[in-house]
């Protein structure tokens, strides 16, 4: 009897940490989807702020968030991918590959806000991109590149070598065998990994504090060359840099569902990927 | 042997995996049209030797190799040949069947269309390749179905027909049926006895009773060096060799 | 197309991708250059030693003082707060997930986890000040709940899903046999994981314990926003400290490019640089350690 109250104390214990860490997300979710919900309207969604941020939507903040990670993408896909093919299809196992490895593992932990320097001295100044939706970019770009070329290397190396030979062997040259026949096999891996990857580049601040996002801009137009208003920086600063903080708290609500409604769709294009690709094979 | 009947040939060959030596000084030749059975316990290196015929190596960067091969006349690791073009004269069927993940059309189309093969050729030749190996009837109301949906065994046959759609001189089978059931197994010995009358053919098995079944000449194999070859019969019914006795009595292996 | 053609293709890509391969080591050794670089412009005009012990953050004072101290100190306060919050809560969760969670409950909760992962520290920040914050004022009988203890927590909540889900593999890829042994001498499925299980997966936890302090260290926007970033030497779990990313978020800002000031925030981030360098290398010096003597 005593034996068997312990076992489930021992066990509850174990239960109990994992309701707390499922409560967090509840929580999370519970409060911005219910303070949330009022603020958001279509007018919301698509017309620009108005009256100081205090009235109005948040149109120029989506428009930058999106642009903003189409161009993430746009540096990070193509690189990310050609050093991940270059590591798992081509280079042999020597000290310099470890190198390559062990710059991407210590590139993927290094703090955000570094590459937020790091784009203001290369981007901003040193190639005189100015702060721009354009330095902001390649900013999260660089950011993004170590988890791609991890997940996109996951997913090459679980194509078998004989898929491979199957197409070396009826002639094709290594890189034919690469683009005809390894990287169709890896597509949903790797699309699993781009898309949660730029999930995470759009909830992103720290990077873009210095690099080109602004509070407030007049046009919703993004240009490349111009400054951008983001989503996340919206939040942050409607959240704690407004003159009239109470008074916005509706709006800064209304901004973290839609990012955060944003973001998890993001990540549920990804599940579903996976979750498709899982049945197939 | 007349030299003429002789297709492919390796002499003093050495290969190293690492440090690990894999080949020790090997020196074999295969007869034109005719079917080698290369047999031997598992990591005896006959998988090793025959994928050096196609220059399967090439990606291995701590494979190092020596020695000479010669197609014919021709030395296989020549510089200036240009590996591709080895590899579609020198076909190759794998342990496991590996069909794209494509179409069973666009398996046979992708090895013509990369090799040049004009466009309003290939039909011919994809059907005929379907048909020399025995799966055509089989396969032709639905040639744009997925090859992965296919069974094993036809797996297996379209890989061949892969192979011999390119019109190889040399087809190099690496125990193309030990994944498939006894049934499919017939299927293919006998797609491959029949084959060998366009083709040269070496085949390893871990299958003594499918060298038998199957090959002219059969080679022994036993750590990295041949013990003993010949005449299929020969060698099984009287080995030289007490090593070879053993194996192909099922004392070892 | 002709053969000569396609193997010039095929060498060209190899050289392509050959190339993008080394861009990456050029990327970490920019940064690393850019922060060396910067941080010797800052000591040719502060003394490294001022700089290492002082105990005073106040560029815009007169005289002007770059203390790194209060700012180091303030991480350290938050990260060691996070992680005693996360750990036993990863650590239980891990152990849950992996030795009493059917198939069917591991199906529901991984995606909860990977779901809180996803959450952007921008919201995660917001929630402190609009949830954490007065709760914590309320039971403090503090003005507002921006502190050390607020942004700790916030932390928690975002290292947890890494020192989960890494722990959760670590103690998964403990041998079979090793659990069925203890099994066999009587032990009870708590006695086997407390004495079997997580011994044996102890490089594994370490490793996600230090990738949990990672994330921790350098994360930005929820301190940035959470913390109340008062300048002065933190006091405790209850006071206000601002840390070195919210330190850089803060003045990078507002500081003319080429200044002292300007310098000074990249010294700082050298120093943040450094020590996530320090934490990861650890981490993956053990999870290299779970490797081999679980593959030996």
């Amino acid at each position: 009897m005593i034996k068997k109250l312990t076992s489930v104390i021992e066990w509850s214990t174990l239960l109990f940490s994992t309701g707390i860490v499922c409560l967090f997300l509840i929580i999370i979710l519970w409060d911005l989807i219910s303070k949330g919900a009022p603020s958001l309207s279509w007018e919301f969604v698509s017309t620009l702020p108005r009256e100081g941020m205090t009235k109005g939507g948040i149109l120029p903040a989506i428009i930058g968030t999106v642009l903003l990670t189409m161009i993430t993408a746009l540096v990070a896909v193509p690189f990310g991918i050609s050093c991940a093919i270059y590591l798992n299809e081509y280079a042999s196992d020597n000290w310099l590959t470890r190198l390559i490895r062990a710059c991407i593992r210590n590139l993927a932990g290094v703090p955000s806000i570094i590459y937020g320097l790091f784009g203001l001295a290369l981007f901003v100044q040193g190639l005189q991109m100015g702060t721009s939706l354009m330095s902001a970019g390649f900013t999260l770009g660089l950011l993004s590149l170590p988890y791609i070329i991890i997940t996109t290397e996951e997913a090459l190396r679980r194509i078998p070598a004989s898929t491979r030979e199957a197409a070396l062997a009826v002639g094709a040259t290594q890189f034919e065998s690469i683009i005809d026949v390894v990287l169709p096999s890896a597509l949903p891996g790797i699309l699993t990994g781009v898309v949660l990857t730029l999930s995470r580049a759009a909830g992103e601040t720290a990077p873009i504090l210095f690099t080109g996002v602004a509070f407030y801009i007049n046009n919703p137009s993004g240009f490349l060359n111009q400054e951008f208003m983001s989503l996340p920086y919206h939040l942050y600063m409607l959240s704690t840099q407004h003159q009239a903080i109470e008074e916005v708290r509706p709006l800064a609500y209304g901004t973290a569902l839609v990012l955060i409604i944003v973001v998890f769709l993001l990540n549920l294009t990804a599940f579903y990927i996976r979750y498709k690709h899982s049945k197939n094979e | 042997m007349n030299k003429d009947d002789i297709k492919l040939s390796a002499s003093s060959v050495n290969l190293w995996f690492g440090k690990k030596q894999v080949l020790k000084d090997i020196n074999i030749s295969f007869p034109k049209n005719q079917i080698t059975a290369l047999i031997g316990p598992s990591g005896c290196g006959k998988s090793t030797l025959l994928r050096c015929f196609n220059r399967m190596h090439d990606l291995s960067p701590d494979a190092r190799i020596e020695g000479e091969f010669l197609l014919e006349q021709r030395d296989l690791y020549e510089r200036g040949l240009s590996v591709t073009e080895v590899r579609s004269r020198i076909g190759m069927v794998f342990q496991k069947a590996n069909p794209f993940p494509k179409s069973i059309y666009e398996n046979i189309n992708y090895g013509l269309k990369i090799n040049d093969v004009p466009k309003e050729k290939r039909q011919d030749i994809i059907e005929n390749a379907l048909k020399e190996s025995y799966i055509w009837e089989e396969v032709k109301d639905e040639m744009q179905k997925p090859a992965t949906r296919l069974s094993g065994g036809q797996q297996q046959r379209l890989c061949i027909a892969r192979a011999v759609s390119l019109r190889p001189e040399v087809i190099l089978m690496d125990e193309p049926c030990s994944a498939l059931d006894p049934l499919s197994t017939l299927k293919i010995e006998e797609l491959i006895v029949k084959l060998k009358k366009d083709y040269t053919i070496i085949i390893v098995t871990h299958n003594m009773q499918q060298a038998q079944r199957v090959a002219d000449k059969t080679v022994f194999m036993y750590l990295g060096e041949i013990i003993e070859e010949g005449d299929t019969n020969t060698l099984f019914s009287d080995p030289k060799n007490d090593l070879t006795a053993n194996y192909v009595k099922g004392h070892f292996g | 197309m002709k053969l000569r053609a396609r193997e010039r293709i095929d060498n060209s890509v190899k050289l392509l991708v050959k190339t993008t391969g080394f861009l990456v080591i050029a990327i970490l050794g920019g940064i690393f250059f850019m922060l060396l670089w910067n941080t010797a412009a800052f000591f040719l005009k502060i003394k490294p030693m001022d700089f290492m012990t002082g105990t005073q953050w106040n560029p815009s004072g007169d005289p002007a003082t770059y203390g790194i101290l209060p700012l180091l100190v303030s991480t350290c306060l938050v990260t060691l707060g996070a992680m005693v919050i996360a750990i036993p809560l990863g650590i239980g969760t891990a152990s849950f997930l992996s030795e009493y969670a059917g198939k069917r409950l591991k199906n529901i909760l991984k995606p909860i986890i990977e779901m809180l992962a996803a959450v952007p520290s921008v919201a995660i920040g917001f929630l402190g000040i609009v949830i954490l914050g007065p709760g914590i004022a309320q039971i403090t009988g503090q003005p507002n709940g921006l502190n050390a203890l607020n942004g700790a927590i916030l932390l928690a909540v975002m290292a947890l899903p890494t020192i989960i889900t890494v722990a959760e593999d670590a103690l998964h890829g403990v041998p079979h046999m090793y659990k069925e042994a203890s099994y066999a001498v009587g032990a009870s499925k708590w006695k086997t994981l407390i004495y079997v299980t997580i011994p044996a997966a102890a490089p594994g936890i370490l490793a996600a314990v230090m990738l949990g302090v990672g994330r921790a260290i350098g994360e930005t926007m929820t301190v940035l926003m959470a913390t109340g970033n008062a300048s002065a030497f933190p006091k405790g779990f209850f006071h206000s400290v601002r840390t070195i990313t919210a330190t850089i978020a803060i003045e990078m800002g507002e500081v003319p490019y080429q200044t002292t000031h300007y310098y000074s925030l990249f010294a700082i981030a050298a120093v943040l640089f450094l020590i996530t360098l320090a934490v990861n290398l650890l981490g993956e010096h053990y999870v290299n350690k779970f490797r081999k003597f679980h593959s030996a």
